[in-house]
């Protein structure tokens, strides 16, 4: 399948690193982006074209979730945390 | 309600006596004061929201959970329980497919799942509903004295009615005698019930041992397992339990649903608590509430995929904890076992620091010390006094509770300020003082006034 290229696999990535930096709340945004990347790494051997299809299409419905979710976080958004540096952009 | 009233009531249920009034208790009388100062106040507009430190309390929702819920809120109405159209039919493949997601978690089958309104509801139902559907043959209930308060409130009521209750003690770790569960079980015992992960002190119990003891015995084996699924692997054929309680808020689900895992083979017969049109088996009457079971469905799925990352990251962030707390500031006593614990909840009591001052001036971070459902009252958590915690370190523990939604910078400032005001603390404490110049304090002879 074409996206099973390295190229597709990085976009992926990107996109996924882009939306979850999106998300108001504090401890889901760094959920988010630290789960992101340890799931990326993890999977950074897998050869397998099946185990890599089931894969992509997990992200892509992740992807999903978190623009959803993002939404839903601006809309119904609360006071930043204690350990929060500056306001998020 | 008078305070040794209280502790009688608590002393004669729990069968231990009444504790003497220790040199603490001066100590906690001058700072009842201050307890009327954590005023519960909600946050001004601009006001920076504290750290979330209480996993034990709640979780937040995992925003896959909330995803899942969403549709069944907004367009996916109808009652599962609707035979005759489409809205009925999604409605219940959806509850049907959640019910799979629990049952999948902790090894059981889709048919033994029945859908509470939470944990305590679930504990409610297997206790007195055993306990009652048995009553002719068998009258007798073993549980612990560290159990949740509403085991050990359904037990209470179970001894009005007759039945005869025993609370096992707990050693000094935390951890229930597997001797002397075995000697106390009789020929007329219907049910143990033993919860598997304490939501105070974090203890582990021996759940397998147990399982296997009471199915050699022919007894009945219930566990409250709200703070350990999703936690732990858990495998009810494995560890026997017939029983099980399963609680939505504390895996990241929603508030206001649960499960019970009720065995089919062999057969485990209850009575209902709740009555009407036969839902759920006829174990537990009324609609199930679509959007919030497919919330526990989707949480427990979560989990079960999350289980070995999550629990890694907790064990990593609680050593990270303990061992910077433990090394800046003396006399901190960790309560429970060290080992047989679940790392994402540790119990800390600083001693010569009063608990309640000190989670007042943490402001910044939301802790509590014991569990919400005792933090009304004025007693030290009788988890606590069950483990032989001293009076004064029972006064002075503080609860901190890590997920999977915490961060290293969360658990750095939440240790960097608990350090800064224990020291402060302890700077304006004249028992501290006294330590300092070599009294022993229990050497003191206090008089009365």
């Amino acid at each position: 399948m074409a996206s099973c290229s390295r190229a597709q696999v990085i976009s992926l990535y990107r996109m996924l690193m882009k939306e979850s930096k999106k998300f108001s709340s504090y401890n889901y945004r760094t959920y988010a982006l630290r789960r992101v990347k340890d799931g990326f790494r993890e999977n950074l051997h897998v050869d397998n074209p099946k185990t890599l299809d089931m894969l992509i299409n997990q992200a892509r419905e992740n992807l999903a979730v978190i623009k959803r979710q993002v939404s839903i976080g601006h809309l119904y958004s609360a006071q930043r945390t204690v350990v929060e540096k500056e306001p998020h952009l | 309600m008078n305070r040794t009233l209280s502790r009688k009531l608590l002393g004669s249920m729990c069968g231990i006596s009444s504790p003497r009034l220790s040199f603490a208790q001066s100590a906690v009388n001058t700072v009842q004061r201050q307890k009327e100062l954590i005023k519960s106040r909600e946050l001004e507009k601009d006001e920076l929201r504290p750290l979330y430190m209480d996993f034990q309390a709640t979780t937040p929702m995992d925003p896959r959970v909330l995803d899942a819920m969403l549709p069944y809120q907004v367009n996916y109405y109808g009652n599962p329980h609707s035979r005759t159209h489409a809205y009925g039919w999604e409605s219940e493949s959806a509850m049907e497919k959640a019910r799979k997601q629990v049952a999948d978690l902790i090894g059981a089958d889709p048919r033994e799942i029945v859908f509470t309104s939470g944990a305590t509801e679930s504990n409610n139902m297997s206790i007195k509903g055993v306990a009652r559907f048995y009553k002719a043959k068998k009258n007798h209930i073993i549980t612990t004295q560290t159990e949740h308060k509403c085991v050990l409130d359904s037990c209470r009521i179970l001894e009005a009615e007759g039945f005869d209750i025993t609370y096992l003690p707990v050693r000094n770790n935390g951890l229930i005698d597997l001797k002397q569960l075995e000697e106390t079980i009789r020929p007329d015992s219907s049910l143990v019930s033993i919860m598997t992960v304490n939501n105070e002190i974090g203890v582990k119990q021996p759940i397998k041992e147990i399982g296997q003891l009471c199915r050699s015995k022919n007894v009945f084996f219930h566990t409250d397992a709200a703070q350990a699924v999703g936690k732990i692997p858990i495998n009810v054929s494995d560890w026997k339990v017939d029983l099980m309680s399963i609680s939505g808020h504390k895996i990241y689900g929603p508030k206001g649903v649960g499960a019970l895992y009720v065995r089919r083979r062999p057969r485990v017969r209850i009575e209902p608590l709740q009555n009407g049109g036969g839902q759920e088996r006829g174990l537990r009457s009324g609609t199930v509430p679509t959007p919030l079971v497919v919330g526990l469905g989707a949480a427990c799925e979560i989990a079960q995929q999350e289980l070995e990352y999550d629990h890694k990251r907790v064990t990593v962030l609680a050593n990270r904890l303990v061992q910077k707390m433990m090394s800046e500031i003396p006399d901190v006593v960790m309560n429970g076992d060290p080992d047989q614990r679940y790392p994402g909840c540790v119990n800390l009591s600083f001693a010569y620091v009063e608990g309640e001052s000190l989670l007042m001036a943490l402001k910044d971070v939301a802790l509590s010390s014991g569990s919400a459902c005792t933090s009304a009252s004025l007693e030290p958590s009788y988890v606590l006094r069950a483990i032989g915690a001293d009076e004064d370190l029972a006064h002075s523990s503080i609860r901190f509770g890590i997920g999977r939604f915490t961060t290293e910078e969360e658990v750095d400032y939440t240790v960097e300020k608990c350090i800064q005001q224990v020291k402060r603390l302890r700077e304006m404490s004249p028992l501290w003082e006294m330590v300092q110049e070599g009294i022993d304090l229990k050497s003191i002879k206090w008089t009365q006034h």
